[in-house]
């Protein structure tokens, strides 16, 4: 086997044997050794990941001048007759490894998140209950994305899509003693679930009308799904619509659109470290990757759901921004943030083209969630630290912190910076790229996403001032202190990525086709889309850097919609209404009746007759051996008269 | 050598059907040992009676007849050390009341 597959199959097995060592024989070890085994086995991973990236990119990735993906080890050239999964002559599935730009560049966003976070654990869940069981989760978390970033077919992508899944909930439900907690953990296992029921359909109808799982056929821009697809319809809708529609339904469960975005702020009920790697940086970006992956089956057979994803996700998008407005938790805030976010790179990819400058916003979805990654999981480890000296998530509790954790806000600082879009932060060059693939697409669009990118800056900005400027709390005998070095370390260590991340020549490196394209800054766009970013930071500055009664009137003056937003635009409401007095009330009551009464009525009955039967005749069962041998003689000399009568 | 062959086996009849009623019958597993004995010795009777006026030349009826007695002769001594012991734990031998081993 080549040493390239060698090397990716370690990345993916140090996290499954790690989780199987924690998770098995965490109880006997001390919380120190655990913490430094996960931590150890992440930093091999790590090494191997930028091993495997820089190999990729300056060796053995580039063909002909283009970047291609590179396959293996199976199917195995040297037994092609053998499969892991044979479903019919045509349909067959091979695992294997997938290296190709976004694979390479997805393993690096994960192993540098997971480490930090790993790094951070160790100050941040310092003397927790069920620290082992922590690590263990958090590396098979890593395993399973890890191990759907590199699949080579969209089954095998199914299988590590739902160990991300079931990891996350774990993770969420991880303090399962708090009601809280392990509600939210049912709420995003049950509402991803059920996305996931739609990228399985999808997966079955593509699989039915192209015979393959691969994505290296379902992909290939001259093979011949791509070129001459199946015309069978659905409804008047081509199958193909269906099917990525479907397969994005999954997506957009994982990535949290709209309206399947519900579970992400609630899943901030989980350890704070677990939001910024599982909820911040890596498995709700696997929403955006499925596109990206998929993404030549997307532009050419169905552009109608691709525009569709481009709408939906600038809806998502305005919308969270909006509630991230008001809310006051700050996990809350980042979290709609996240999703806002999320939003962006799917409309990169919605009104992205295919192929050289086409291709803009391909580039740009990747080139944002490589950066977003690293400033969202720096806001998410400072909000812990933040957590971790304050012991609440609510805005009220804080103020004035800059005093008590100088890094703590200058890397707060410096993230938000780059969140709104400011250079020469990484956040403005993936942000600049978005808005100009947007422009050159579709204008509502555009405009749209200006505007979010406003919103995004004052929101931001409103969480920094709240909680580092203002009043000071009374915070009793126990005053905030800086996070130990274990915490401030990631910090530091992400706050140098998020400067620099944005210089990466990512049109370079990963674009939609492998080719390299020119690109220069389009200063048209950019300097307004800057000029925005600074409106939103001064108006938040102005609101509130100092306490005053201004946010408080501009509230009252729009109280409806101020309301409206702080309870997220009633989208909980409106799920329990359907839920409950629609689907439990109108549909599974009749059918629980049905079930509970004819059906189990049925099968009540026979059990009653033969019941009643038995009750009958058990005194025949005596147990007194005279009155058997009187029966058996008399039904012999019965038997005997019979014969004799009717035989002889 | 003038009696015919049906009055030896209306004696076995009788022998066996008075076996069978009081085998119901009596309570007393006595009894209904001696019962089982006479329903033994009818089909005893049976077989030496077809042997000698169906196949005269031969002799497996009454070597039959001679194996039953001895197993008969057994089972008795078995089936008695049995009541005896029954005897001894419930101080009782009607068949009625030993109920001991019924659950």
């Amino acid at each position: 086997m080549d040493t390239k597959f060698i090397i990716a199959l370690l990345i993916l097995a140090i996290p499954a044997f790690n989780f199987l060592l924690l998770g098995l024989g965490g109880v006997k070890m001390s919380h120190r050794t655990a913490g430094l085994i996960g931590t150890i086995g992440l930093t091999v991973v790590a090494v191997l990941s930028y091993y495997t990236a820089i190999t990729y990119f300056f060796d053995y990735g580039c063909m002909e001048g283009a970047y291609q993906p590179v396959i293996g080890p199976f199917p195995d050239e040297a037994n092609p007759a053998f499969h892991w999964l044979q479903f019919t002559d045509h349909l067959t599935l091979d695992l294997g490894i997938w290296l190709d730009p976004i694979s390479v560049m997805m393993l690096v966003v994960i192993s540098t998140v997971s480490l930090m976070v790993h790094v951070y654990s160790n100050g941040y869940m310092h003397g927790e209950r069920g620290f082992q069981r922590y690590f263990a989760f958090l590396s098979l978390f890593t395993f399973s994305m890890l191990g759907l970033v590199v699949a080579t077919n969209i089954f095998q992508m199914y299988i590590f899509w739902e160990l991300v899944g079931v990891s996350s909930y774990l993770l969420i439900g991880f303090y399962y003693t708090k009601p809280e907690a392990v509600l939210a953990a049912k709420k995003a296992f049950i509402v991803t679930r059920f996305a996931d029921l739609g990228f399985l359909i999808g997966i079955l109808i593509l699989s039915y009308y192209t015979n393959t799982f691969d994505f290296a056929v379902l992909t290939d821009v001259n093979g011949p799904v791509l070129t001459s697809p199946s015309g069978a319809t659905f409804l008047g809708i081509s199958v193909f619509s269906w099917a990525t529609a479907l397969l994005f339904m999954g997506g957009a469960g994982k990535s949290a659109m709209m309206p399947l975005h519900i579970w992400l702020p609630d899943a901030m009920e989980g350890p704070t470290p677990v939001s910024a790697l599982i909820h911040a940086a890596t498995m709700v970006v696997a929403g955006v990757f499925l596109v990206a992956r998929l993404f030549p089956l997307y532009f050419i057979l169905t552009p109608e759901v691709l525009t569709g994803i481009a709408y939906l996700a600038a809806a998502t998008s305005l919308y969270a921004a909006v509630v991230a407005c008001v809310q006051t938790d700050i996990k809350r805030v980042l979290a709609f943030s996240t999703i806002s976010q999320i939003a962006y790179m799917l409309v990169a990819l919605g009104v992205s083209g295919l192929g050289g400058h086409e291709g803009l916003g391909y580039m740009a979805s990747m080139f944002h969630l490589f950066t977003h990654a690293f400033f969202k999981a720096l806001l998410f480890l400072c909000a812990g630290a933040v957590i971790h000296a304050i012991g609440s998530n609510e805005m009220d509790r804080m103020g004035n912190l800059r005093k008590y954790m100088p890094i703590t806000h200058i890397t707060f600082l410096i993230a938000c910076l780059a969140i709104a879009g400011i250079p020469p932060f990484s956040g403005f060059f993936s942000k600049d790229e978005i808005l100009v693939a947007a422009f050159e697409k579709d204008k509502l669009i555009f405009f749209c996403q200006y505007f979010v990118a406003g919103l995004t800056a004052f929101y931001m900005f409103r969480l920094y001032y709240g909680i580092f400027w203002g009043t000071e709390r009374d915070y009793g005998k126990h005053l905030p202190h800086e996070a130990p070095l274990n915490m401030s370390a990631p910090l530091i260590f992400l706050t140098v990525l998020t400067c620099c991340t944005g210089l990466l020549p990512f049109n370079e490196l990963i674009t939609s086709d492998g080719r390299p394209f020119d690109l220069h800054t389009e200063w048209g766009i950019a300097l307004p889309s800057i000029a925005v970013g600074v409106l939103g930071i001064v108006v938040a500055t102005v609101l509130y850097r100092r306490p005053n009664p201004l946010p408080q009137r501009m509230a009252d003056s729009v109280r409806t919609l101020h309301r409206a937003a702080y309870r997220r635009f009633y989208f909980d409401e409106i799920y329990m209404f359907i839920t409950k007095n629609v689907i439990f009330r109108r549909i599974c009551s009749p059918v629980a009746w049905f079930d509970r009464h004819i059906i189990d009525g049925f099968m009540d009955f026979q059990a009653w007759w033969s019941n009643a039967l038995s009750f009958r005749i058990r005194a025949l069962q005596s147990g007194s051996l005279q009155f058997y041998v009187g029966v058996f003689i008399f039904s012999i000399l019965v038997i005997a008269g019979l014969l004799i009568a009717f035989v002889f | 050598m003038d009696i015919p062959m049906s009055f030896y086996l209306l004696v076995s009849f009788v022998m066996f059907f008075a076996g069978v009623f009081g085998f119901i019958t009596r309570k007393n597993m006595i009894a209904m040992l001696m019962s089982l004995e006479l329903i033994l010795n009818s089909v005893n009777i049976n077989f030496v009676v077809f042997n000698r006026f169906l196949f005269p030349e031969q002799m497996e009826g009454m070597f039959f007849t001679l194996f039953i007695i001895g197993v008969a002769a057994a089972e008795t001594a078995v089936a008695i050390a049995i009541i005896i012991n029954v005897f001894r734990s419930v101080n009782n031998i009607s068949a009625d009341d030993i109920q001991k081993m019924k659950y």
